[in-house]
């Protein structure tokens, strides 16, 4: 079986290569008996190691040599590009939904394209294009939605017809198809060559390649990485990168401190065949019919086809190790699905001979995205791994931000959505992990409509309130492991059908949400919003606010009992984080960040607050509940359960009271609600949360209470134009660049992180612009919905893309969110955006190649806040825009 | 509240037995392979009863499913006693000789019967004694009988079932001076049950049916795909030659009252039972027997009931229908079920279902291509029949629990809906009856090697 994938390898370029490399490289193949005896000794210290011979610990090596550091050991267990590496399928292609994940494709796609000629190693790169069909409308759609952040992105892409379709591919049955996508760019490489040619570059660069050498254990000092320990010694180093793809998990926790690395194995298959009678160009493109759930490149004139089933199968949970990945079972009626769909839409194959079923696992992530980044915990730890069957497309591109996040700090483009800190230690369960892998191996192809929600591995993070919530109708969404409610649907309602349809157009739960919006606006309603994380930093002097004053950008120096709003800044400015901090006592704050800030936010404070006993830092999220009580009888209801006075002269907005309500004593009231609108933040230690809950539900019924959830505050914060972090704001936003200037104290009199950033914006403007866009001539009904990441033009030229988008039900329109930026016409390059460049267009919004007309704000409708109630009105007005 | 999957699972397979006939030599001679057999209650105590028997002096191997009505005990004497009879009736002259000798003598007596039973099937012991009188009796009267003339499977078949419904009706004329066996023998008579029984031996079935449980056989045709052959008639209302031949049997002046509402003079729906006095004896034995019976039998109201228009009795018989069927290759098994089974499935499901079982238990073996050549296409064809024999449900080790499982579950697609099996499974007692019968399969699978 292996003696074909060693023509694949082909060892005639193996020896092409650099002869200092193979010196040092002392590596041997298994075939050959004239073996070097010779074994290079490795080096008693480096700057890094990187553990992993793959496509990402070559590319890594590449990438960090290239950037000028070139005191780096790479080591393998085996040998190079001998895992699943070399068995996968070599497809590079840029078709991918989230934009970080298209840039890293486009990037390695350019990357692999000169590298035979950079590096003398035959790659086997070969354009093809590629053909995404569809068979649904709803596909098609999803594919114009592709199609257009492509384009955007200069990508040659189109949306074609069937008839089209059999024109680029002689075998294709079109017969069942509505259409599809063409990108002419995307091509075929031999992925084990590519990762051979990026080590032979790197050795060339002074990077030392030990194969047959596995580490066994990563040393930690003081939460630093030391040394790392191999089965042929011990290498001291500064930084340590695990790329060990599905064998990372295991090595995360071989190491005094264990990193969580989220990922599970799956087997993967897929066919060879022999070379058709007339064989098969080989430029040919790439065929991936996901509603069929599989992909059809050609190879070596037959054709290499394989997919991703609805029943996975999950490997290696109990964490079962080898040197390479050999000898898995072929499962013939495990693939016989994907057969099926194979000849269905190449019917003409039935009479080509098999040659082979390959079995190759690949590792999958509970999001469906790859990992990358430094260790919460560790420092120098960095991960790369985690592909989700994509190593090959985001190898180059994941590489070099990896490189540039070590070199430099932080990598060029925001990887937040792959950033190894989105998970938490909850998420690494092997019984999780391997669910969680079943459901998402099928989704690869699954249709993505907007809002889906994982089904596996639920209910692990819950509020106290759960049951009390579900029984009254809660529908859920999940959050780093939290349930958050969505909407709650009416008694009576038909409750199978909801939640189930999928649809790109309006869904079934608008009316449900509208009347949740509208007892907010008009009376009262309560949300559980207890996945907030929620940390307390306290000193026995001044230690807390000093750093605190340095850590943020807004002044904390406030008296106790007031609440304030302010970013956790990096030093370019942007937001690392967006919260809200109540001053409980001269020396104790409470900080409030979104849910899945809880292990980024903990380690940025970790790492950067003073080591000093007398500072404290705890996580207290699993402490409170968090009810938020929105709307304007929120005062009525909270007046009655408290002998405390809530009026707006003895209780404004932005302060923090703990008060008794009911009979339950130490809740901290805050007169916040995150979405602009009137009320108050109640936070509840966890025992007192039911009986609070009932007590508000109680009082609150002669007001209309009534529960509701996310969808609803959603909402309310984007007609308010209220941006969210994760959502809209980034490590690469200012708060300059989203109308937050108020909530940045740039003379408070001390330095903090970000300043000099921001004055220097200040002076110089900002090269994009947070804006909210109301959709002009969308027809609710009939249209297509926006969701985020559409493309935005102005006088029909691209500049910026929406972060966010809802329903307003008060506008009775469809708001988007999202940043404007100013290309220059001729050069591309990017310049200042200022008000005038913002008011003076006519923007267009693209849902999935289709423009509509938008109307651009830079503040939110003033006439929104006709229930203020807020004494200083400038600060008010300041706090939504400018 | 729902059971969970393991809770289901485990009520399913609380009565399920297997049997397998031992190999030699790594061979199995027998036509038939072995036998799943369940049975799901619905009635507390359940009135079905099964048994399933080698018979060890003449080849062959007995099975029956009971189904038992006013009360569980006919049909728990006839299933511990009918295989005896039939297997009495096919014993050669000489060894009916020898056995008669060891019991005269002492000696110990030749085992006829090689039971396989599941736990929960029990005999009875008091009435042991009782029992075996009445089987040596039997004997005695077929050894005087001797005609010499080697015996004819359908005939003792036919013999069996009337002798034994013949001495419980007896037994309860003469009584006992046991109280507990005198009131036992009442019950049994006055209780009733039906019989479907098959006998095979080599490519011989018989199947010998009394009353409105079914044999059934599942063939597989050429293509692959599964039929189902009837081995019995039902004896009930909807049976035309069944109504013809009770109508006969009676003055044409009852024609009208025999057959009222589907049932036996408007009360009984088979046709043919063992037990059942009420059907068969004259108003004055049964008088008679009611009142110097026991206290017990006297305050039962169905007891001391007389049918209405009941002017010439008997009405009902024990006699069973034959039915021989030479075995052939394509016949794969036999279920026998109770009316419990065939009121929930067609036929032709349960051969379909049972077939796919079976089939797809035997083809799980991984295929590798190996050095031969083979097409993408003939792989897929290859694949898509094996996917075609194997269900969906791995999870029975049983046939029988298998089509139980189908029966009770089964939505409108004819897949089985957990939602609906647990529902039907936590049913309380007093409910159940009303949503399904007892159900009890055997289900016997024949080498198709040897036929």
């Amino acid at each position: 079986a292996a003696r074909m994938f060693l023509r694949l390898l082909s060892y005639i370029h193996w020896r092409v290569a650099n002869p200092k490399w193979r010196r040092m490289t002392c590596s041997q193949q298994s075939t050959s008996s004239t073996a070097e005896p010779h074994v290079a000794a490795l080096p008693a210290q480096a700057q890094v190691v990187i553990c992993g011979g793959g496509i990402m610990g070559t590319s890594v090596a590449y990438h960090l040599s290239k950037m000028g550091w070139k005191d780096i050991v790479l080591l393998e267990q085996g040998r190079l590009a001998a895992g699943t590496t070399r068995f996968c399928a070599g497809i590079v292609s840029t078709a991918r939904r989230a934009s970080i994940e298209l840039k890293m494709a486009d990037y390695s796609n350019k990357l692999y394209e000169q590298l035979e000629q950079e590096t003398g190693v035959q790659t086997g790169y070969m354009k093809t294009g590629s053909i995404s069909l569809a068979q649904t409308q709803d596909r098609l759609i999803s594919l114009k939605r592709i199609a257009s952040s492509l384009s955007v992105m200069g990508i040659p892409c189109e949306i074609i017809t069937p008839k089209k379709v059999a024109q680029l591919h002689p075998l294709i049955n079109i017969h069942d198809l509505v259409g599809a996508m063409y990108v002419p760019e995307d091509a075929l490489v031999s992925s084990a060559n590519v990762s051979l040619a990026l080590a032979t570059a790197a050795s060339r660069n002074g990077v030392q390649i030990h194969e047959r050498t596995s580490v066994s254990h990563v040393t930690v000092q003081k939460g630093r990485v030391t040394a790392i320990e191999t089965d042929r010694g011990q290498i001291k180093c500064q930084y340590f990168v695990n790329c060990a793809g599905q064998w990372a998990y295991e090595l995360g926790h071989a190491a005094e401190e264990a990193v969580n690395i989220p990922l599970h194995a799956c087997e993967h298959f897929y066919i060879l065949t022999h070379p058709l009678n007339e064989p098969l160009a080989s430029n040919l493109p790439t065929v991936v019919d996901p509603d069929g759930r599989i992909y059809i490149r050609n190879w070596q004139g037959g054709i290499l086809s394989g997919g991703f089933e609805k029943n996975p199968k999950p490997l290696f949970t109990e964490g079962r190790n080898q040197l390479e990945i050999q000898n898995l079972q072929e499962d013939w009626d495990h693939f016989e699905p994907l057969l099926g769909a194979l000849l269905r839409r190449m019917p003409d194959l039935e009479a080509l001979q098999i040659m082979q079923l390959v079995n190759c696992p690949e590792s999958f992530t509970p999001d469906m995205r790859c990992i990358m980044g430094e260790s919460p915990t560790v420092r120098g730890y960095f991960v790369l791994a985690g592909m989700n069957s994509a190593g090959i497309s985001y190898g180059g591109g994941a590489g070099k931000y990896l490189a540039e996040w070590m070199v430099n700090g932080y990598p060029s483009e925001n990887v937040w959505p792959l950033d190894l800190k989105r998970f938490g230690t909850l998420q690494s369960s092997r019984t999780f992990l391997r669910h969680r892998v079943m459901e998402v191996m099928p989704l690869m192809c699954d249709l993505k409509v907007p809002r889906w929600d994982f089904q596996t591995g639920r209910q692990l993070r819950t509020s106290p309130l759960y049951d009390r919530l579900d029984a009254q109708g809660a529908r859920w969404m999940e959050k780093h492991g939290f349930e958050r409610v969505k909407y709650f649907v009416p008694p009576g309602n038909d409750l199978l059908d909801l939640g189930q349809s999928k649809t790109f157009y309006k869904p079934d739960w608008f009316d449900i949400v509208g009347s949740e919006v509208k007892c907010c606006k008009e009376a009262v309603c309560v949300i559980d919003m207890s996945s907030f994380t929620k940390f307390e930093i306290s000193s026995t002097g001044d230690e807390a606010l000093e750093s605190l004053q340095y850590l943020f950008s807004n002044d904390l120096d406030v008296p106790v009992g007031h609440v304030v709003h302010t970013g956790m800044l990096n030093e370019k400015g942007g937001y690392e984080n967006d919260c809200s901090i109540a001053r409980l006592s001269k020396r104790s704050f409470f900080m409030i960040s979104p849910t899945d800030q809880q292990v980024h936010c903990w380690a940025w404070l970790k790492n950067r607050l003073p080591d000093d006993s007398n500072l404290t830092m705890e996580d207290v999220t699993w402490k409170y509940t968090a009810l938020n009580l929105i709307g304007p009888r929120a005062v009525d209801v909270l007046s009655e359960l408290s002998y405390a006075p809530i009026t707006p002269e003895h209780f404004p907005s932005f302060f923090c009271k703990e008060m008794s309500v009911g009979y339950a004593n130490g809740i901290r009231v805050m007169s916040i609600t995150h979405t602009g609108e009137p009320g108050f933040m109640l936070y509840i230690p966890i025992e007192y949360a039911l009986h609070v809950y009932n007590e508000v539900m109680n009082m609150g019924q002669k007001y209309g209470i009534r529960n509701a959830g996310y969808y609803a505050l959603r909402s309310l914060r984007i007609e308010k134009f209220f941006a969210f972090w994760g959502q809209d704001l980034d490590a690469f936003t200012t708060p300059m660049e989203c109308g937050r200037e108020f909530q940045v104290k740039l003379d408070k009199g001390m330095q903090f992180v970000g300043q000099e950033a921001l004055l220097e914006q200040k002076q110089n403007g900002v090269y994009k612009r947070f804006t909210m866009f109301i959709l002009e001539d969308h027809d609710t009904d009939a249209d297509l919905w926006p969701w985020w990441g559409e493309p935005i033009f102005r006088n029909g030229r691209y500049v910026g893309k929406t972060t966010s988008s809802a329903y307003s039900y008060t506008l009775e329109r469809h708001v988007c969110l999202g940043f404007v930026h100013h290309f220059d016409e001729k050069t591309g390059e990017e310049l200042v955006v200022t008000t005038d460049f913002i008011n003076q267009g006519e923007y267009e919004i693209d849902i999935a190649g289709h423009r509509f007309q938008a109307k651009a704000k830079l503040y939110p409708f003033s006439s929104f806040f006709t229930n203020r109630r807020r004494k200083d009105e400038m600060e008010l007005s300041g706090y939504q825009g400018e | 509240f729902y059971l969970t999957p393991p809770q289901v699972n485990s009520i399913l397979k609380a009565s399920e037995y297997s049997f397998k006939v031992p190999e030699f030599d790594g061979k199995n001679v027998s036509s038939v392979l072995g036998f799943d057999s369940n049975q799901l209650p619905a009635n507390a105590p359940i009135e079905d009863r099964r048994s399933a028997a080698t018979c060890l002096q003449t080849r062959g191997m007995l099975l029956g499913v009971f189904d038992g009505h006013a009360g569980c005990a006919c049909a728990q004497a006839v299933s511990e006693r009918l295989f005896y009879y039939i297997a009495v009736s096919l014993l050669p002259h000489e060894t009916l000789l020898e056995i008669e000798d060891a019991v005269e003598s002492g000696r110990a007596l030749l085992p006829i019967l090689q039971w396989h039973k599941h736990p929960n099937d029990y005999f009875s012991k008091e009435a042991s004694k009782l029992y075996f009188n009445s089987l040596r009796t039997y004997w005695q009267e077929l050894i005087d009988l001797n005609s010499g003339e080697t015996t004819d499977v359908k005939e003792a078949l036919i013999n069996a079932f009337k002798r034994l419904d013949n001495d419980i009706s007896l037994e309860a004329q003469v009584g006992d001076s046991n109280s507990f066996l005198n009131y036992l023998v009442l019950r049994v008579a006055f209780s009733g049950a039906t019989a479907c029984v098959a006998h095979v031996d080599g490519v011989d079935l018989h199947i010998a049916n009394t009353g409105d449980s079914r044999a059934m056989l599942g063939v597989q045709e050429e293509d692959g795909s599964w039929s189902a052959v009837n081995l019995s008639y039902d004896h009930n209302a909807q049976n035309k030659n069944e109504v013809e031949r009770v109508k006969t049997e009676h003055p044409k002046s009852e024609e009208k009252n025999l057959v009222k509402q589907d049932r036996l003079l408007g009360l009984l729906m088979p046709f043919r039972a063992f037990g059942d006095v009420k059907f068969k004896w004259s108003i004055e034995l049964q008088k008679r027997v009611i009142e110097s019976g026991p206290d017990q039998l006297n305050e039962n109201e169905y007891a001391k009931f007389i049918p209405p228009n009941y002017h010439t009795p008997p009405y009902l018989t024990a006699e069973p229908e034959v039915i021989y069927h030479r075995l052939r290759p394509q016949d794969k098994f036999l279920v026998l079920a109770t009316d419990g089974l065939w009121e929930t499935m067609h036929r032709q499901d349960v051969a379909r279902i049972v077939g796919e079982y079976l089939t797809g238990v035997h083809h799980q073996q991984p295929i590798a291509v190996g050095g031969y050549k083979v097409t993408l296409g003939q792989m897929h064809g290859l694949l898509t029949e094996r996917r075609a024999r194997i269900s969906s449900e791995f999870e029975d080790q049983n046939a029988a629990t298998h089509l139980i499982r189908h029966a009770v579950g089964h939505n409108e697609f004819g897949t089985v809906d957990h939602e609906r099996l647990s529902k039907m499974l936590s049913l309380p007692e007093e409910l159940a009856r009303m949503y399904r019968d007892d159900i009890t399969i055997i289900v016997v699978q024949f080498n198709s090697h040897v036929i």
